[in-house]
C-alpha cells in the first residue's frame, strides 16, 4: 500500500490544507482513564487514508483545533484518534456523543518507517499515551507480518488501571508473531506483572543491532533514555525512530508554532530519526 | 560445589568472574525456591542474604497504613535484589515477595562481607558488579518519581 494514497479527502487537503472537512462520531470509547477513543465516519463516505504515525488537527466546533495522532488500522475501518483531555479542545472532542460533528484537517506529517523496516526486526517502545499513534504502525506490521522480522512491543504505562487499549494490548500478548511486554511505573498488590520504568524492558531484550529498526513514542524524558537504552544495546541512531509533540497550530510548517530549531515537528515530522533530533533535544530553549 | 560455580558463573551478575573469586563466592551460595505469593524476606529484618534470582519474578514492595503494598520494582531472571548486605545497618527496607514460583542463588551476607575483606580484589569485583546495578535502579526511581504518564491537565 503506498503510504501517501490519493483520494478525494487527500485531494482537497492539497488544495486547501487549511479547510477542515466534516465527519461524524460513530463511537466513543474510554481507553484509559483520562483517554477516549473516537470512531470517525467521513461526511463524504470515504474511507479516510493515511500513513501510521500521521495525525489530523481536529475541530471541536465553536471550542478550537487540537493535533491528532490517528490511532487505527489504516487498513481498514473507520477513522480512529485516541484523545487525552487535558485542554478545552481536547476535553470538548472527548465529550462529543455519536453523531456529533467533528472538524478534520489531513492527514499531516511524516509517519513511521514502514518501508525502511521491511525485513528487519521492529522494536516498538510506548509510553503512557504513546501507543495511541504507535498503534497503526502496529496494526501494519501484524496485518503484513511476513515483511518484518520479529516484532516487539515493549510497553510502559503509570499503573495497571491506566494502560491503554488492555484488551488489545493481551490479545497481542496471546499471539505468537509478536513479543509483548507490559511493565507499570506503580502498582499495588495484585498485580503479577512487570514494575519499573520501560527502559528495564529493554535491558532485559535480546536485540540485534546490525537488523533492528526501533520505533519510540512515549513523553519526550522517557524517549530520552530509551534511545540511550537502545543505543546502549549497539543500535544506531538511524535505526531509532522517535515521535515528536509540540503546540501544532496550521499543520504546514507555516505558522512556526512547532518549530524545533531548524523543523518543524508538523510538516518534517512527527516521526524523526533520533540522529536528526538528539542535538535539539539537547537544547534546554527548545 | 562445582554445580554452584558453574550456576554462578551463568548468572549475568557473575559473568566474567575469575574462577578463583567464584570459587570463594560459591563457597557462600546456596539454591533456594520460593512459591508463588511467599515473602522472602521483610522491612526491618537483618540483610543478611543476597540474591540472584534464576527463574520466577521477586517484587520488592512497601506497605502504607490504608493503601496495601506498593510495588516498586519487579526482578526478573538474570538480576538481583537485597543489595542492603554490603553496607551497615545490614537492614532491608522493603519487603520481597515471589509472584511466582521462584528460583535463586542465595548468598550468605555475612561469609560473602568476610570474604570480601579478606581479599579486596574479590571485593573490587563485587563491587564493580554492584554499582552499576545500583546507579541503573536509582536513575530508574528518579524516573518513577517523575512520574511522567502522568496527566497534566
Amino acid at each position: 500500500m503506498p503510504e501517501n494514497p490519493m483520494s478525494e479527502t487527500t485531494a482537497l487537503l492539497h488544495a486547501r490544507p487549511m479547510v477542515p472537512q466534516i465527519a461524524h462520531v460513530r463511537r466513543r470509547r474510554h481507553d484509559a482513564p483520562d483517554a477516549w477513543t473516537l470512531e470517525l465516519d467521513m461526511a463524504n463516505g470515504e474511507r479516510f487514508l493515511y500513513a501510521p504515525g500521521q495525525f489530523n488537527m481536529l475541530t471541536a466546533f465553536g471550542v478550537g483545533e487540537a493535533a491528532i495522532s490517528v490511532s487505527g488500522d489504516p487498513a481498514e475501518g473507520p477513522l480512529i484518534h485516541t484523545i487525552r483531555a487535558v485542554g478545552p479542545v481536547s476535553k470538548a472532542l472527548t465529550q462529543l456523543g455519536a453523531g456529533d460533528p467533528v472538524g478534520v484537517r489531513g492527514p499531516f506529517g511524516v509517519g513511521w518507517p514502514m518501508a525502511q523496516a521491511e525485513g528487519k526486526d521492529v522494536l516498538v517502545v510506548a509510553g503512557g499515551l504513546g501507543l495511541a499513534p504507535l498503534r497503526p504502525a502496529l496494526y501494519r506490521l501484524l496485518g503484513e507480518r511476513a515483511r518484518y522480522g520479529k516484532v516487539t512491543l515493549l510497553f510502559g504505562a503509570r499503573r495497571p488501571e491506566d494502560i491503554l487499549f488492555r484488551h488489545e494490548v493481551e490479545r497481542w500478548r496471546g499471539r505468537f508473531d509478536i513479543d509483548v511486554e507490559v511493565t507499570v511505573d506503580h502498582a499495588t498488590d495484585g498485580w503479577r506483572g512487570n514494575v519499573g520504568v520501560v527502559t528495564t524492558l529493554i535491558s532485559r531484550h535480546d536485540i540485534d543491532p546490525s537488523k533492528t529498526v526501533a520505533m519510540v513514542c512515549g513523553p519526550e524524558v522517557m524517549m530520552r533514555f530509551v534511545a540511550m537504552a537502545l543505543m546502549d544495546k549497539g543500535l544506531g541512531e538511524e535505526a531509532i525512530y522517535l515521535s515528536m509533540e509540540r503546540n501544532m497550530k496550521c499543520a504546514i510548517g507555516h505558522c512556526g508554532h512547532c518549530q524545533l530549531g531548524p523543523t518543524f515537528i508538523c510538516r518534517d515530522g512527527p516521526v524523526f530519526t533520533y540522529a536528526r533530533l538528539k542535538p535539539l533535544l539537547a537544547v534546554k530553549e527548545l | 560445589m562445582e554445580n554452584l560455580e558453574r550456576i554462578l558463573s551463568e548468572h549475568r551478575f557473575f559473568h566474567g568472574l575469575d574462577k578463583d573469586f567464584l570459587e570463594l563466592a560459591a563457597g557462600c551460595a546456596k539454591n533456594v525456591r520460593f512459591d508463588a505469593g511467599q515473602f522472602i524476606f521483610h522491612e526491618g529484618e537483618a540483610a543478611d542474604q543476597f540474591y540472584l534470582v534464576r527463574e520466577g519474578r521477586v517484587a520488592l514492595q512497601v506497605s502504607a497504613p490504608g493503601r496495601g503494598a506498593g510495588i516498586f520494582l519487579t526482578i526478573e531472571p538474570g538480576e538481583v535484589f537485597g543489595v542492603n548486605w554490603l553496607v551497615p545497618p545490614y537492614r532491608w527496607v522493603y519487603d520481597a515477595k515471589a509472584l511466582e514460583p521462584s528460583r535463586a542463588i542465595s548468598m550468605d551476607a555475612r561469609c560473602l562481607r568476610n570474604k570480601c575483606e579478606a581479599d579486596h580484589n574479590l571485593g573490587y569485583e563485587i563491587m564493580k558488579r554492584l554499582m552499576p546495578v545500583l546507579i541503573e535502579r536509582l536513575h530508574e526511581t528518579r524516573l518513577q518519581y517523575l512520574d511522567l504518564y502522568r496527566s497534566h491537565a
